[in-house]
């Protein structure tokens, strides 16, 4: 029997792979062919989607982007076999040496695409649980100890070290505590989170279970957004599948920790991927942000202590224990260690995730792996780390993603999403739409951020409709300094971040003549 | 394409006793009941905060904060089309003005014959394969505006015949 690959990752479903996995079924048995087919997640090529993956004996071999119209004669081609003469247009060789892939470090992303996400067994196959077998066997300090060793640090945003955080509700005295995973991810830009719990769930289940063992948690909930329903589906079924494996529950193996885990789902506010906005609504309210302190590692759900983490922070969890903090902390730069599994996005033309240590520039990562634009045109502008970070011109294209070395360049990495507009841009637009994303989504708790943001966007409606004086660009600097400084959260805090990195890299967007007027 | 049942208190009430013994259960119950009914009737208002021991005031204020939770029944179809920054970089805006004038509905409107809802969302997480519109739980990448006249063709408005 032949094993054929079609993700049924999101962004694959959008370009239409439920309809080639129907058609290639269809066009099997019709020749019949004996295969069976494996709804894997996405490689995270995402241009190539769908990607149609062929099991030969020599290794996994790729074809793709696949249209309905492709299929019969990707069969007439010899596409069971892998090795078509001459080749199909499609074929695109073994999918591992395609260089998008093959020049990437893959540690948390390494089974995505390559496994059955519900397949206990084969994630066991390809080194799932790993980790958290070593943990079972550790104490909570040494947990703690092998996370702290690996320099990882918040891949949400914030970067704050994860095992501080671990320790922090370790040593926090009360009767229970809590792991939230904060899976809102909301950020234009980003989709790692989604697709590392659609191709490989159970590394957040493994991720978030060990982390449990280190602080004493015997709850914990994942918060995925909305938006995602392929996420929360799959997510839903990867933790029964835990459950009757005994992965979650009572006694997990034979040891003395029990957890148990379970998914909510958020509601369209993109505030809630703020932590404790998140934790507000967890607990069935208004997602409004709560004045810290007290941290959420002490007094987070239900006034409890509670490690709030990133998918990609508990995701990066598993691998640490399974081969050693050492081993993670070896990738990396500076004070930035480890691998960030960067989304190149927008317009772009080899789109997708690409896991890399720490230190590789924008540039390798827009041109070497993205391509450059999808539209042909020449890169003007990249927004990096979310709605609330800097656009940087091409000056800038040479800043080693660091923690470090973007916040110097007043920009942030982020959850590492990095969007790519083209020469066509409106920089005075953008600026804009960052105080209306501001405006729609603050929690109003604060003034600076509810008021500041509508006053954000009348001040640009000015400047855009041309003819403005200067002094508006004055107000607009002073409104941003007020926001930044005053606001309670980073959604106020940072939403000045796209506007001040507009104003100033693309100051003649701002500078527009009366011309609208002087015409009529 | 949704068909919801009518608001019963009974089903609302079995709903929130599926609920029971969960902390912070208030949103889950909220998701089941537009499920359901396909929005929040005022109705449930005074129901949840007697079975959950809350003000009004709260479910209201929880209703109201939350994007997702619809005060009156949606179109049959939904039809989101993103809004966000990577989008935007492969031209969102357009889409979203042709999409409104290919549905005859305006963003965030419902249209009269209540088929179809068209909203703006921020971001549905297919940044690389954008412009993208989800139509129900489905979702669609690279949504030029042929390809979404093809995907949205059955709810596209009626032109009426004395226009021409």
């Amino acid at each position: 029997m032949i094993t054929i690959y079609v993700p049924r990752d999101a962004a694959a479903l959008s370009v239409g792979a439920d309809q080639i996995a129907a058609l290639i079924r269809i066009e099997a048995d019709r020749r019949g062919a004996d295969i069976q087919i494996v709804r894997n997640g996405s490689r995270g090529m995402l241009w190539l989607e769908p990607l149609v993956e062929v099991a030969t004996p020599e290794g996994r071999v790729a074809y793709g982007p696949v249209t309905a119209a492709d299929v019969p004669a990707l069969f007439d081609a010899g596409f069971l076999t892998g090795a078509p003469q001459p080749p199909h247009p499609l074929h695109l060789g073994p999918t591992e040496e395609i260089p998008y892939l093959k020049n990437q470090e893959r540690l948390t992303f390494a089974r995505c695409g390559v496994i059955d996400p519900l397949s206990v067994d084969d994630y066991r196959e390809h080194g799932g649980f790993a980790g958290l077998e070593r943990a079972l066997a550790m104490t909570p300090e040494q947990v703690i100890a092998e996370v702290t060793e690996s320099g990882l640090r918040g891949r949400g945003g914030a970067g704050f070290p994860t095992g501080i955080k671990w320790k922090t509700v370790h040593d926090a005295v009360a009767d229970e505590k809590f792991i939230c995973c904060n899976a809102d991810e909301g950020d234009s830009g980003t989709f790692a989170d989604r697709m590392i719990m659609e191709g490989d769930p159970f590394i957040l289940i493994e991720g978030m279970t060990i982390a449990a063992i280190a602080v004493g948690a015997r709850q914990g909930y994942i918060y995925i957004r909305s938006e995602y329903p392929h996420a929360i589906a799959t997510l839903r079924d990867a933790i029964t599948a835990a459950y009757v494996e005994n992965w979650l529950g009572d006694g997990i193996h034979g040891s003395a920790h029990s957890f148990d885990l379970e998914v909510r789902v958020g509601a369209g506010a993109y505030i809630c991927g703020e932590e404790t906005a998140m934790l507000e609504s967890l607990e069935g309210k208004r997602g409004m942000v709560r004045a810290k302190p007290p941290l959420p590692a002490l007094e987070g759900l239900f006034g409890k202590p509670t490690v709030v983490n990133n998918v990609l922070s508990l995701t990066s969890v598993p691998v640490i224990l399974a081969r050693g903090g050492a081993f993670y902390r070896d990738f990396g730069v500076g004070r930035s260690r480890g691998t960030q599994p960067f989304q190149l996005g927008g317009n772009i033309r080899h789109g997708g995730i690409v896991e890399k240590a720490f230190g590789i520039t924008l540039r390798e990562l827009l041109y070497d792996f993205g391509g450059g634009t999808a539209s042909g045109r020449p890169i003007r502008a990249v927004q990096v780390g979310g709605p609330l970070g800097a656009y940087l011109p091409p000056e800038h294209f040479d800043t080693p993603k660091d923690y470090e070395a973007f916040a110097a360049r007043e920009a942030m990495v982020g959850h590492g999403g990095i969007v790519v507009f083209d020469d066509t841009v409106d920089m005075a637009m953008q600026a804009r739409f960052a105080m209306e994303f501001c405006a729609a989504e603050s929690c109003g708790k604060c003034t600076p951020c509810r008021i500041g943001a509508v006053r954000g966007v009348e001040i640009l409606d000015r400047v855009l409709a041309g003819g403005a004086s200067p002094k508006q660009l004055t107000l607009l600097e002073g409104l941003c300094e007020v926001m930044a400084d005053g606001s309670l959260c980073a959604m106020g805090g940072l939403t000045p971040m796209p506007v001040r990195s507009a104003l100033k890299h693309f100051p003649e967007d701002f500078d527009r003549p009366a011309a609208a007027l002087a015409a009529e | 394409m949704a068909d919801h049942a009518p608001w019963t208190r009974d089903k609302a009430l079995a709903i929130v006793e599926s609920y029971r013994g969960q902390r912070g259960s208030l949103l889950p119950i909220l998701h089941d009941l537009q499920h359901e009914f396909g929005f929040i009737d005022d109705q449930a208002v005074p129901l949840l905060a007697n079975a959950l021991n809350l003000s009004r005031a709260e479910v209201h204020g929880v209703i109201s904060f939350y994007h997702d939770f619809k005060r009156e029944p949606q179109g049959r179809t939904v039809v989101k089309v993103c809004r966000a920054e990577a989008c935007q970089a492969v031209g969102a805006d357009r889409l979203v003005e042709h999409a409104a004038r290919r549905l005859g509905v305006p963003l965030g409107g419902t249209r009269a014959d209540g088929a179809v809802t068209l909203e703006g969302v921020f971001c549905l997480g297919n940044c690389a394969l954008g412009p993208t519109v989800m139509i129900d739980d489905h979702l669609h990448g690279r949504v030029d505006a042929n390809r979404f006249d093809a995907l949205a063709a059955p709810l596209a408005a009626q032109v009426s015949g004395d226009a021409r």
